[in-house]
């Protein structure tokens, strides 16, 4: 996919420019937020024995009903501003589709407030009510108007649903008979075509292949541009970078953070890879503290040109240095230093190591070491994420990494499909 | 916003409600749900509707053969085939309106979760959908009837009304049963019981003028189908028949079986509204 999207995307904007339909909405200072949360909290109550007969409840009509709640959300404010692409990441039950069904109106949050300013798409998920013995066509038409279109419109945008989805030939096939992927696509075409001001979407990029995400994300930033906001929860820390201008990380029920997407991203990250990072190093029992301290890249000619914070770039051919800074907290005897690097499909490219070389040494307690991984970048146009860790000697344990600290993107005029671009030599023969 | 696209402000911090937001998309996602449903089960298979008939029909036969030929009941009655036709095909609409209701809710799961939208829509697409099928039976009534040398008389009219009567019986149930099933699971198995002994304990296979006296009454107060059906039997198919203001003694008292008919339906619509917030995190 083109790296050079996320630029197009602004960073944060609730002032978003884009607005070229001015006569629907211009997100402007002032304007009220699109979606308004406050310190909304939500539990469930898990009762410790499931009484889920009248018989049993009969028989045992004063015993205790105990239960544990469950706090899936705790005291989470936010404002989403009109016209702007806010993503809810966080772990597998951090929450964040509890939040998005309150939002939705779908949960009643126990405490809070959440107030929409403008229509909000009904539904949180694309295809709801898609039955599979019928056609796509059936089915077309029962979404729609599940999502709130008459039966006019959704006969009038029938084609324009089918032809979005490139489902021409497969109008009159069962749904059962679709692949996972085709009725994604099904959903998604009905979705977009509901007049909704907030869209609400959980995990729209699960499936579909690379074209149709692209379509996907074009679609959202029409929309966008329109003035209409979209809240989308999602684990895809790639979709978040290219395409939210603000992010919001849940863990526990609890906001961590919210902001700048790259924050979020890398914060998601080490949340994910139980990673310290400001925290102090996690000191394993029996494992010496050790803690990288940072990492960032080299040129030959100094430090790479830092295009946003942890994010450099690097041309074709350059040589160039992925350095990290790694503090002992206790003392260790020939650590072994790595840095992987990860293309945007987060397929490992090159991992370069430290314990093939001579062994490092001991290092006391308290002392600091710089570490420079030098090498020609003959890595393809693309975007990379590095990961530095520390590993003992016979690098089996992992003392300390920094998931994705750093963002390396090799900008060349050359797309090759490759994942190296090496230096070649081309020769043609005749005859 | 545009004035023409106008700022909906919505809060919403009690979840989706039974009744609440729009009407009008209310009515056609009920409808839709319906027609799919219907759908679903004609198209499914070819003689899908053929089957959805012969169920009535062998239910019919069975007992026809049982009650004039073995037991010799219906020989007192007139035109008691047509009777016990229309009977069944009337207490098949209010089992299949209350025992859909009680896992409608289960059924639609999926769009309970990841869908706002007024939860009432559910069991009434569940009873419009029998509705539906209740249609298709009355014309093999009907074309029965016609056939057996009842008359259509003017007195006819009445029959929509106790169809209206018996369908806001039946969602009354529907709604009751459909939330209460989310918390008993057993809700299920005891609603089969409850119906087989309505079924026997509602004049289908009798008059109600074969009773004891003693208990005539009691039943025609207790049991709004009874009175139903009683009142159909004068209405449809035989004028001579008593009416159920006549069996019921003084037509005042008719109030009881129509007061429990309009409690029912509050009980179940009061219920359903206060579980309707919930009904998505319980399933």
């Amino acid at each position: 996919m083109r790296p050079d999207r996320a630029a197009s995307v602004p960073a944060l904007s609730a002032t978003t420019s884009t607005a070229t339909e001015a006569a629907r909405s211009t997100p402007t200072i002032g304007s009220p937020p699109a979606v308004s949360v406050e310190g909304v909290s939500k539990s469930f109550r898990l009762p410790h024995e499931q009484y889920s007969t009248l018989k049993q409840r009969m028989l045992h009509p004063r015993r205790s009903r105990s239960f544990s709640e469950l706090h899936a959300l705790r005291d989470v404010s936010f404002d989403v501003a009109q016209g702007e692409f806010f993503g809810i990441v966080g772990r597998n039950g951090s929450g964040k589709s509890t939040l998005l069904k309150c939002l939705a109106g779908i949960y009643g949050a126990d405490s809070g407030r959440i107030d929409v300013h403008g229509r909000l798409s009904p539904f949180i998920e694309l295809g709801v009510g898609f039955h599979p013995e019928l056609s796509a066509r059936d089915n077309v038409t029962i979404n729609a108007i599940m999502l709130g279109l008459t039966r006019k419109q959704a006969a009038e945008r029938f084609d324009e649903i089918i032809a979005f989805a490139e489902l021409e030939e497969f109008v009159d096939l069962k749904l059962k008979n679709y692949s996972s992927g085709m009725s994604v696509r099904l959903g998604f075409a009905v979705a977009i075509q509901v007049d909704a001001d907030v869209l609400l979407v959980d995990e729209v990029l699960a499936v579909g292949d690379a074209s149709f995400q692209q379509k996907c994300f074009d679609e959202f930033d029409r929309m966008k541009a329109e003035g209409r906001t979209i809240v989308f929860v999602t684990h895809d820390m790639d979709a978040v970078r290219r395409f939210c201008d603000r992010a919001l990380l849940l863990e526990r029920g609890e906001m961590l953070n919210i902001g700048e997407p790259d924050a979020i991203a890398t914060k998601y990250s080490e949340i994910n890879f139980g990673v310290v990072g400001e925290d102090g190093p996690a000191g394993r029992p029996g494992l010496p503290r050790t803690r990288v301290a940072r990492a960032w890249c080299e040129t030959a000619a100094g430090p790479a040109a830092e295009t946003a914070r942890d994010t450099f770039t690097i041309g074709r051919g350059e040589s160039c240095a992925a350095c990290m800074e790694v503090e002992f907290v206790d003392a260790v005897e020939d650590p072994v230093f790595s840095i992987t690097f990860r293309n945007d499909v987060r397929h490992t490219i090159y991992v370069a190591r430290s314990d093939f070389d001579a062994p490092t040494g001991s290092f006391a307690a308290g002392e600091r070491a710089t570490v420079r991984f030098s090498f020609p970048n003959w890595l393809a146009h693309s975007t990379y994420t590095l990961t530095p860790a520390v590993m003992t000697a016979d690098s089996r344990i992992v003392l300390d990494q920094r998931v994705d600290a750093v963002t390396l993107r090799v900008e060349t005029n050359r797309i090759t499909g490759g994942v190296a671009d090496l230096p070649t030599e081309v020769e043609v023969e005749r005859g | 916003m545009s004035a023409s696209a106008q700022a909906v402000e919505t809060a919403h911090t009690r979840g989706p409600s039974a009744l609440g937001g729009d009407f009008r998309r209310a009515m056609s996602l009920t409808w839709t749900l319906a027609v799919t449903d219907f759908k679903l089960r004609y198209f499914g298979s070819v003689l899908g509707y053929f089957w959805t008939l012969m169920r009535p029909l062998m239910l019919f036969g069975v007992l026809y053969f049982v009650f004039t030929k073995v037991f010799s009941i219906g020989e007192a009655v007139e035109h008691y085939p047509v009777y016990l036709l229309t009977s069944i095909v009337l207490f098949t609409y209010f089992s299949e309106t209350t025992s859909g209701g009680v896992q409608c809710l289960m059924n639609r799961e999926n769009l309970l979760r990841k869908m706002h939208f007024p939860r009432i829509a559910i069991p009434i697409s569940v009873s419009l959908s029998a509705l539906f099928n209740l249609g298709l039976n009355l014309i093999a009534v009907l074309v029965f009837a016609i056939a057996s040398g009842v008359e259509p008389r003017l007195s006819w009219l009445q029959f929509p009304v106790l169809v209206l009567a018996l369908t806001v019986f039946a969602i009354g149930f529907a709604m009751l049963l459909s939330v209460l099933y989310v918390r008993f699971r057993d809700i299920q198995p005891i609603w089969d019981v409850v119906l087989q002994i309505t079924f026997y304990g509602s004049p289908v296979l009798y008059v109600i003028g074969m009773l004891p006296d003693s208990i005539q009454r009691e039943m025609l107060a207790g049991n709004p189908l009874a009175t139903i059906l009683t009142q159909m039997r004068h209405a449809v198919i035989d004028s001579s028949a008593p009416t159920a203001a006549e069996m019921i003694g003084d037509p005042t008292r008719l109030l009881i079986p129509s007061g429990l008919i309009v409690v029912v339906f509050c009980l179940g619509l009061w219920v359903f509204t206060r579980e309707a917030p919930r009904i998505a995190e319980n399933l």
